[in-house]
């Protein structure tokens, strides 16, 4: 598939404000983060700017983002739709949340029950932005198993990664949350691991055979393109990528991605200095970041949609 | 509404394509352009026509555009057994078609009075996803539009008035000149195209994909095994009393006739 550059910036930008929200809401109801109102509006705003930034990113791959507000009205049969609602519904308890919280002073109690429903609606629309690819059966290597906790896994690492950088930032120590950026890039890590291995060892179904018929005459073959020149289907599903660009590709994002966070955070959490351990977190987060920005970008180059067999 | 409709259509119209008889002519995809140029999806909007517009390697870009049935040709089997199979692609407005559920907007509908997959151009946000939920590559963006554009079996023909009745076929059927195409109810298992995919064996395309399509492909029919001609003797079989062309031409002349 065609790696569109707002699709990919969208899905990594508010993955990681997503997940740094639900994060804020689930930690914030049981008292682990800080009270303090500015660290409540720098986080909640960090937030904020990478879902909404992202949101908007997405609109740039429409042919009519005027029309956009239409997507809220399919969400009984679309997952694209579902995605749309859920995003925007986000906001509701975010917004009332963080007027408990920087406004109010009152991140706790009555309040944090929107900072609850706020983590529980992200972490859905995470979960309806993986299942728009996870329902495509005509891109075997969407519909696995793994595509769901793969995004939502990420979502939680790049959201953890930046909280702890806010966090750092403050001039707090916390180890919870060093510990869970730590547990969430092994989990994620691993996760990744189990996707590349099934799309590997995946059997095929369906091929150029099934895809005519003609199987029963032998092995089909192109003979002729339809046109001279590439079709739309040709240019939008028919990017390839080189098996070794793959490969080379696979090692960078588990290495930028996964291996340099883990070991910058282990080495933040060793160091006594805040200032040297805050830049390590730092790193480790914009590491992560680009490790899931080439990630999503191989998610879309190594899946094959099954027209291309026509091809 | 995107869903699709409750109940099985009452009718649900479609195509049967005879993979036996079409000779890959493109006759049926280019009236289809014609027509369509003027009908509900209009227009078909073409790019780079004339060729000079270069991508980002220098390389021309190739003229492309929007069209809603496309003819390929593959090749099946191989040596002597080999066939070459021409081969028309279009939408097949199936039964269980996820391009019209993914589509978060309601613009992709399937009608519940006749099956037909339909976009309305007023609706469409333009986001392809309809595009990547199909299997078989039958929908195409119109860049300039910004909308998806796929084939309407000529909803604007078959229930036309002002078409001489006759003509209330599908463009690509009415032109076919080999009469590879045809037009009617599958839905109904008496009707005279149901009949016909039962009795040459008509089949689905990437059946395994569950889109459950309504339009049928019928199967190349058995070839008929010839003799094998040698075209060119070699000259110790050739007793060479005669020689040259001429030779070789009244061998196969006689071989074709004793067929």
């Amino acid at each position: 598939m065609h790696p569109a550059f707002s699709v990919i910036i969208f899905t990594t930008s508010s993955g990681a404000g997503y997940g740094l929200l639900a994060l804020l809401g689930f930690l914030g109801m049981f008292g682990l983060l800080p009270t303090s109102q500015t660290f409540g509006a720098v986080a909640l705003g960090l937030a904020f700017v990478l879902i909404t930034g992202g949101l908007l990113t997405s609109t740039l791959h429409l042919g009519h983002p005027e029309r956009a507000w239409r997507a809220f009205s399919q969400w009984r049969s679309s997952w694209l739709s579902r995605e749309g609602v859920l995003a925007v519904a986000t906001y509701v308890p975010m917004v009332i949340f963080a007027i408990g919280w920087v406004i109010l002073g009152e991140p706790a109690q009555f309040w944090s029950w929107f900072g609850l429903a706020a983590a529980v609606l992200a972490v859905a629309t995470v979960a309806a932005t993986a299942m728009i690819y996870a329902s495509l059966v005509t891109i075997p290597n969407w519909a696995t198993k793994w595509t769901l906790p793969v995004y939502l896994a990420l979502a939680v690492m790049t959201g953890a990664l930046w909280l702890a950088v806010v966090l750092c930032a403050f001039g707090y120590s916390s180890d919870l949350v060093g510990n869970v950026a730590i547990i969430a890039v092994i989990v994620a890590g691993l996760l990744k691991r189990l996707y590349w291995q099934s799309i590997d060892t995946a059997v095929v179904v369906s091929t150029a055979e099934s895809a005519t018929g003609l199987g029963h005459l032998g092995a089909v073959r192109v003979l002729e393109q339809p046109t001279t020149s590439a079709t739309y289907v040709m240019r939008e599903m028919g990017y390839r990528i080189a098996r070794k660009h793959s490969d080379r590709l696979r090692r960078i994002t588990l290495g930028v991605g996964f291996l340099v966070p883990l070991i910058l955070l282990a080495a933040a959490s060793a160091v006594e200095n805040p200032l040297i351990s805050g830049l390590l977190i730092f790193l480790a987060a914009l590491a992560g970041s680009l490790g899931v920005i080439t990630e999503r970008w191989l998610f879309f180059a190594e899946a094959k949609h099954v027209s291309m067999l026509y091809h | 509404m995107t869903s699709l409709p409750a109940q099985t259509p009452d009718r649900q119209l479609g195509l049967v394509i005879d993979l036996d008889i079409c000779v890959g002519c493109h006759a049926c995809a280019v009236n289809c352009k014609e027509w369509n140029s003027g009908g509900h999806s209009a227009p078909m909007t073409d790019w780079n026509a004339y060729g000079g517009e270069t991508d980002s390697e220098g390389q021309d870009e190739g003229a492309w555009g929007v069209w809603f049935n496309r003819i390929n040709a593959y090749e099946a089997g191989d040596g002597t057994a080999s066939q070459t199979v021409y081969f028309p692609r279009s939408c097949l407005h199936c039964a269980d078609a996820k391009c019209v559920t993914v589509c978060p907007t309601g613009a992709s509908y399937k009608r519940s009075s006749d099956g037909i997959v339909l976009v309305d151009a007023d609706l469409c946000i333009g986001c392809k996803l309809c595009s990547w939920a199909c299997p078989y590559g039958a929908r195409e963006y119109d860049a300039t539009d910004k909308v998806m554009k796929k084939c309407t079996l000529c909803v604007d023909r078959i229930y036309n008035d002002n078409v001489p009745e006759a003509e209330r076929i599908p463009a690509c059927v009415s032109t076919c000149p080999v009469g590879a195409r045809h037009y009617g109810d599958l839905g109904d298992p008496n009707s005279e195209i149901s009949l016909l995919v039962a009795a040459r064996g008509g089949y689905d395309l990437m059946p395994e994909m569950g889109y459950r399509p309504t339009n049928k492909y019928l199967p190349p029919r058995p070839r008929q095994v010839a003799e094998v001609v040698d075209l060119n003797p070699s000259p110790a079989a050739n007793d060479g009393t005669t020689a040259g062309a001429g030779n070789n031409l009244l061998a196969w002349v006689d071989a074709m006739l004793s067929r």
